[in-house]
């Protein structure tokens, strides 16, 4: 008996558009995620922020400053011993209560960054968080770039039956 | 991708087989599960510095949310020890071959109790409190001794493993996300199964005891409620039972009808939501909300919680696939497309749990070294600064997260709407909202 032919075997060019397509949506990825956007020329500035810290809470707890500012930051501790350390620039400042410390830095990474208690002060102390942006937060815009065009994806190509 | 049978090879199916190596590695566990209880109610009250916290909310999470439960399903549940001391005594044995005399009064759990609607209300009410669970020693260890001993009380009281199949607020998500993982346990020929006379995988033999799970094998389609304890390998006297390999999320091509495991998708979703926004976010008030429990905003919050998970998500979800043409009735159409949220759910605790586990994991040194916070210097460790690790990486490897999960939710919503006859498009746009959510609250 002669084996009957497998009709679900994906055609070549049925193959070869769906490799296309998905070769086209990695570029469209890639692009989202690393082509580097227009920066406004904005001359930088030198910033002062006092920033009031308590159990579990820095006040303003947001920072936004433009890319190559000079920023001071004078951190007062409120109650106990608190810490201030920036992610991705990874320096940190400590102030003793009732007292103020000073941290100064050249912003010169942008994006988003955590800024976070490295004092053990209390219960909360690991969750005790605030947050700098420096410039826009490009990153979240490609992310939800990035989502929106994987959706996208997703919705016009099938794949071909294996 | 074909299933690849993990049992065929001899080495992993005597490992299985025997009971000395799960044995071995449940009393490591036991032996470090008891010491999280001690440490956490002598050690020191600082919770960074105490071995029931570091051990317990850093390391074992970090372990079960990115390594175990994606790849291994219930792999945790295989050598969890919190059913052990409960089993023993229901046994009357540690090893030996069973007796089928029942030693205590060995009831079966009323009906109305065998869905997991106990595991969703036994993990909301550790949720509500788990921002002082997460950050006190005390609290930790007197609910990891309560979960022990919930377990044993309910070992003499009903049948097999009741804790772990009806109340663990752990085992619950656990089995649910299992379905995604490219593990399983199966039968290999059914036909054997329905001439298998007594039927001892369920019932037990003198080679074993019947699944401490209260499951059929020759009935098992998803990896929900298999343990993966590994007894019926032990029992099926046809060696019909293999451990295979196979596609991630293969269970999730035939979506659930069950409400209460649809709102063990939301219930999951919505408090990696919440999570990420109180723990994670700048906003100080919704920390001491949070954190100050019995107080009238940790009322709001606990309020807000609900709200999020019962009302806000399941509702505009609800709203999404309303119009929706299908023949279904709403209810199980509800059920049935909230399958795609599980992989969805998944990535977000993945998203978070890398956050939450690499900004303190550098606390595993100190408390390995000192891990009740008396001063002690056991690997010389002990002064170990804290230092947040990868944090360059973070935040592509959590936008990676997302959306490989978002693409996967994509593809299980267009799976399940076939199934159902239904479109998959509000299902699709409902994730994709929510991801956007996830990522501005992580960015």
């Amino acid at each position: 008996m002669r084996p009957t032919p497998n009709t679900d075997r994906p055609t070549s060019p049925n193959l070869m558009r769906f490799h296309f397509s998905l070769l086209l949506l990695v570029m469209a990825g890639l692009a989202v995620a690393f082509v580097p956007l227009p920066v406004p020329a904005i001359t930088p500035q030198e910033r002062t922020f006092e920033i009031d810290a308590h159990q579990f809470a820095y006040s303003p707890s947001e920072l936004k400053v433009n890319t190559g500012d000079t920023i001071t930051i004078q951190l007062v501790s409120a109650d106990v011993v608190h810490g201030l350390y920036v992610y991705g620039y990874d320096i940190s400042v400590e102030a003793d209560p009732g007292q103020s410390a000073t941290l100064t830095f050249v912003a010169d990474k942008p994006g988003s960054f955590r800024f976070r208690c490295n004092i053990t002060c209390g219960a909360m102390h690991p969750f005790m968080i605030g947050k700098l942006n420096v410039g826009s937060n490009s990153w979240l815009y490609r992310s939800i770039g990035l989502a929106a065009l994987a959706v996208f994806g997703v919705t016009v190509s099938k794949k071909p039956k294996a | 991708m074909a299933k690849i049978e993990l049992t065929r090879i001899p080495f992993i199916k005597n490992a299985l087989k025997s009971r000395y190596p799960q044995l071995a590695v449940f009393i490591v566990m036991l032996i470090g599960y008891i010491f999280a209880i001690l440490a956490g109610l002598i050690g020191t009250p600082v919770g960074s510095h105490n071995f029931s916290i570091v051990f317990v909310w850093i390391a074992w999470w970090a372990i079960l949310i990115l390594v175990a439960v994606p790849f291994f399903g219930r792999g945790w549940c295989a050598v969890c020890p919190i059913p052990l001391p409960g089993e023993w005594l229901q046994h009357g044995a540690v090893l030996s071959p069973p007796d089928k005399r029942p030693k205590w009064l060995n009831l079966r759990v009323p009906k109305m109790f065998r869905n997991i609607w106990l595991q969703n209300i036994s993990y909301l009410l550790l949720a509500l409190f788990s921002s002082v669970l997460l950050t006190t020693p005390n609290i930790t260890g007197i609910v990891l001794a309560a979960m022990l001993f919930a377990a044993i009380g309910l070992s003499t009281v009903f049948e097999r493993r009741a804790f772990c199949r009806y109340l663990c607020p752990v085992g619950g998500f656990i089995g649910l996300y299992s379905q995604t993982a490219p593990i399983e346990l199966r039968i290999k020929d059914k036909q054997v199964c329905v001439t298998c006379e007594g039927k001892p995988c369920y019932n037990g033999s003198s080679a074993g005891y019947g699944c401490p799970w209260d499951v059929f094998p020759g009935g098992l389609t998803k990896n929900t409620y298999c343990g993966l304890c590994m007894e019926c390998i032990r029992t099926c006297p046809h060696d019909n039972i293999a451990v295979n390999l196979r596609p991630f999320s293969a269970d999730l091509a035939k979506p659930s009808t069950r409400m209460d495991e649809a709102f063990k998708a939301f219930i999951m979703l919505g408090s990696a939501i919440v999570y990420a926004g109180v723990l994670l976010g700048p906003w100080g008030m919704f920390k001491d909300a949070a954190y100050n429990v019995g107080s009238s905003a940790w009322f709001i919050y606990a309020i807000v919680f609900l709200a999020i998970i019962f009302v806000v998500l399941p509702g505009l979800f609800t709203l999404g696939i309303l119009n929706t043409k299908n023949t279904l009735p709403l209810k199980q159409r509800f059920a049935s497309l909230s399958t795609a949220l599980i992989p969805l759910g998944l990535m977000f605790w993945v998203a978070f749990s890398l956050s939450f586990v690499l900004t303190n994991a550098s606390y595993i040194l100190a408390a390995l070294s000192d891990p009740l916070g008396l001063g002690w210097n056991l690997f010389g460790t002990a002064n170990a600064a804290w230092l947040p690790m990868l944090t360059s990486i973070l935040a592509p490897a959590q936008t990676l997260a997302l959306v490989v999960g978002l693409v996967w939710s994509a593809r299980t919503a267009q799976k399940s709407a076939n199934e159902a006859g239904t479109s998959s498009m509000p299902v699709v746009i409902y994730c994709f909202v929510a991801t956007s959510l996830m990522l501005w609250l992580l960015l």
